[in-house]
């Protein structure tokens, strides 16, 4: 059993134990070790290849629900996709959701996760009541907002390096039905996408962009922008049935996502279409996941895998960061069907190195060519530094390890709560850039 | 809905089987040996729908088990399923060193396992309806160097069950045989995984249907079946010389 990353470019990760039961003590595994998940984390941060992965997925039981006052406790390795179809049918739905819904509790916690309705929930760690960290000196924490305040804020978003969460407790968002209200429009400049947005944010609860990031000589900022919010007449709560959705058996040894591909599929999907505004009433499941539906998706980029880019720029920097990241990625010939553009609020997050900050985030997907895509990772993160953003470690990874450490000053007060046993490829190419 | 009895609640594909029942809002009692780790799979099924949940941790070589299954039968109303999930897996070398390791594996593979189903089978008669499912092992169908006291051992099970089958037909009760192949499960976490390996979860959802369709063996996944027809017809001479 090997561990890899979603992009399936990093050096796996050979070793592993899978733990069984919240209350037994850490494996001495005599060797620096990191918690794994569901291994949803594009590139090297979910992984250290030097060590063992102590695998969270055992970990997958629930404690207690209150229904009536929507508080749920679970292990850490609990997928969000469990935790949905026990909560949807008793009028209950996540507080915060990242794009899918195959990811642990540990795992969201970890990346401390944003979803949609960030400009009004922030992140998945404002949720959090209680968890407890299991450290490699035998200690159990229990943290929370009030109770070891400064661990609380060091394990969210702490990328598993402060230990390993054996169970977390979260407070859930109230849903009278199953739907969502969505609305798609169109945009073909950036200050359309800033207008529009501006005002979704005001008045809906979701709200993100498909961005249209195909490899061209003249830069476009065009796209769809969606916007959405739960259905509110008290009805459809009832549990769909679920087909197991096709999967990608294999990866092919070449990519599939080539600049043609690319560009065919981004101008079928922008023309789709046609009228400037159109509603839908749809369930939430392709509302928040509709990459959920092909598993194994990430094979499609073959054997060399894929890497996202994902950065937040303050919002007063956009105009010039923006365009200028988009040319860099035509000029490399790299854009991806999956680009994805959203303003965050400015609501704080409570992790030290949480990656949300208030701005506009660009997350574009990125066949791997090798060298070629880290001098545009080191191009990309020049343009990122200098607008005075920062990068997402679950996307990234090391590829922009040096940028990371550049716009992350919550680093030195960080690595006071670093477990001595954790590592991770990440850390270690956080902790060697210059 | 009655009961639901889980015996070896513990286990990685009981414990998946049980929380396909508690999904559908089933009332499930648990038996195991270890206490925390049972009341942690309680609570889990309880949030997941389970109707009620009782766990209990039962000595399997004790001789009250047919009063305890009474017992619990009529706290139900009635058992709809037993599961016989318990079992471990022993080294093969070990026993062959010391004749202890190879009784300590029948009596936790062969006889308990039969203890709970000779039980089960007398309460279910009684009742006159109901399913008796318990996990054999495709390693029952052929004796091989590699595993041949588990094999033996699941292989006594198997056959015990095909009496209780043939004896419990004519009182309605169903029995089911279930034969996995490698389940990626803690009793095999030492070993190297491969493609033939299933997980838990997918070998839980086989058991559900089998149980639903009143299939007498299940082989799972499903291409076991055909895997052990074409070990099981080389001839012996020939399967002799093997190393499978
Ligand atoms: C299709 C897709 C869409 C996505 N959309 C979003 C999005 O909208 N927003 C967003 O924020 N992210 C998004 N992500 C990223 C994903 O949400 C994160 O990478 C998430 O952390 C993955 O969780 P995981 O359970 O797979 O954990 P892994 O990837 O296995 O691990 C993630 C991190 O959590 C740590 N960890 C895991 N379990 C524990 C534990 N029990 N205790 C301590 N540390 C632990 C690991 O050490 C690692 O650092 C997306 C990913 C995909 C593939
Ligand atoms: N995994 C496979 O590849 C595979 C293949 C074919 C058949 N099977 C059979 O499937 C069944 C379930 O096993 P699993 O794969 O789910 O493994 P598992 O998760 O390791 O479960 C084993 C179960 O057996 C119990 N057990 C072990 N030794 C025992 C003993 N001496 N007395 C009483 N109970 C004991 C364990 O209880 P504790 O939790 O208290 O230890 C646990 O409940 C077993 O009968 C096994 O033989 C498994």
């Amino acid at each position: 059993m090997s561990y890899h990353s979603w992009g399936r470019v990093c050096p796996p990760a050979a070793h592993g134990v899978r733990l069984v039961a919240r209350d037994r003590p850490l494996p001495a595994v005599g060797q620096p070790w990191l918690a794994r998940g569901n291994g949803r984390s594009y590139a090297d941060s979910g992984l250290e290849p030097a060590g063992c992965m102590l695998d969270c997925r055992g970990l997958d039981r629930f404690i207690a629900f209150d229904a009536e006052r929507g508080i749920l406790r679970c292990e850490a390795g609990v997928l969000l996709d469990d935790v949905l179809q026990v909560i949807v049918p008793r009028g209950w739905f996540l507080p915060v959701t990242p794009g899918t819904r195959y990811v642990t509790v540990g795992g969201a916690i970890a990346n401390d996760v944003h979803g949609k309705n960030h400009h009004r929930a922030g992140t998945f760690g404002r949720h959090l009541r209680a968890f407890e960290l299991l450290r490699s000196d035998g200690s159990r924490l229990t943290c929370g907002p009030a109770e070891n305040p400064g661990w609380f804020a060091a394990t969210i978003g702490g990328l598993g390096l402060t230990g390993l969460v054996s169970w977390a407790e979260l407070a859930l968002r109230r849903i009278d039905s199953r739907g969502i209200d969505a609305t798609c429009t169109r945009f073909e400049t950036l200050d359309e996408f800033l207008a529009i947005a501006d005002g979704a944010v005001a008045r809906h609860e979701y709200t993100v962009a498909w961005l249209d990031a195909s490899p061209r000589r003249r830069v476009r900022v065009r796209g769809h922008f969606t916007w959405g919010d739960h259905v509110a007449d008290g009805a459809g709560l009832a549990a769909r049935r679920r087909r197991a959705g096709p999967a990608v058996p294999f990866a092919p040894p070449w990519s599939l996502v080539t600049p043609l591909t690319t560009r065919v599929f981004n101008t079928l999907y922008f023309h789709r279409q046609r009228k400037p505004v159109s509603q839908r009433r749809v369930d939430y499941e392709p509302f928040f996941y509709p990459l959920d539906g092909v598993r194994e998706w990430n094979r499609l980029y073959g054997r060399p895998g894929f890497a996202q880019y994902q950065c937040v720029v303050p919002r007063v920097a956009a105009a010039d960061a923006l365009p200028a990241l988009l040319g860099r990625l035509g000029a490399a010939g790299a854009g991806s069907f999956l680009a994805v553009l959203k303003t965050f609020g400015d609501t704080a997050s409570p992790g030290l190195l949480s990656f949300p900050r208030a701005g506009v985030t660009l997350a574009v997907d990125i066949p791997w060519r090798g060298e070629d895509t880290q001098r545009l990772f080191a191009a990309l993160d020049a343009i990122t530094l200098a607008a005075g953003g920062t990068v997402y470690a679950a996307k990234n990874g090391s590829a922009s390890a040096a940028c990371f450490r550049a716009s992350t000053p919550a680093l030195e007060r960080f690595r006071g709560f670093v477990d001595p046993a954790c590592s991770s490829a990440f850390w270690r190419a956080v902790e060697a850039a210059a | 809905m009655s009961g639901v009895l889980i015996v070896g609640a513990t286990s990685a594909i009981a414990e998946q089987v049980a929380r396909r029942y508690a999904a559908r809002g089933a009332r499930l009692a648990l038996w195991g040996r270890d206490a925390a780790r049972l009341a942690a799979i309680a609570a889990d099924l309880g949030v997941r729908g389970a109707a009620a949940v009782e766990q209990a941790v039962v000595d399997l070589e004790a001789d009250d088990l047919p009063a305890r299954l009474a017992a619990l039968a009529a706290r139900c109303e009635g058992l709809e399923l037993v599961l016989v999930a318990h079992g471990n897996l022993p080294d093969q070398a070990a026993c062959e060193a010391d004749f202890g390791a190879v009784r300590a594996a029948f009596a936790v593979n062969a006889l308990s396992a039969m203890a709970v189903a000779e039980a089960a089978a007398t309460c279910l008669a009684q009742q006159g309806h109901g399913t008796l499912a318990v996990i054999s092992s495709v390693a029952g169908d052929r004796g091989r160097a590699s595993n041949y006291v588990y094999g033996a051992a699941k292989g006594a099970l198997t056959r015990y069950l095909q009496g209780l089958r043939n004896r419990l037909a004519a009182a309605g009760v169903h029995v089911l045989t279930i034969k996995p192949g490698f389940v990626d499960t803690p009793m095999t976490a030492h070993l190297p995984k491969g493609a033939l390996w299933a997980t838990p979860e997918r070998v839980a959802d086989d058991i559900v249907r089998a149980i639903e369709r009143r299939r007498e063996v299940l082989y799972t996944p499903w291409f076991w079946r055909w895997v052990m027809a074409v070990l099981c017809a080389i001839p012996e001479g020939l399967f002799k010389r093997t190393r499978l």
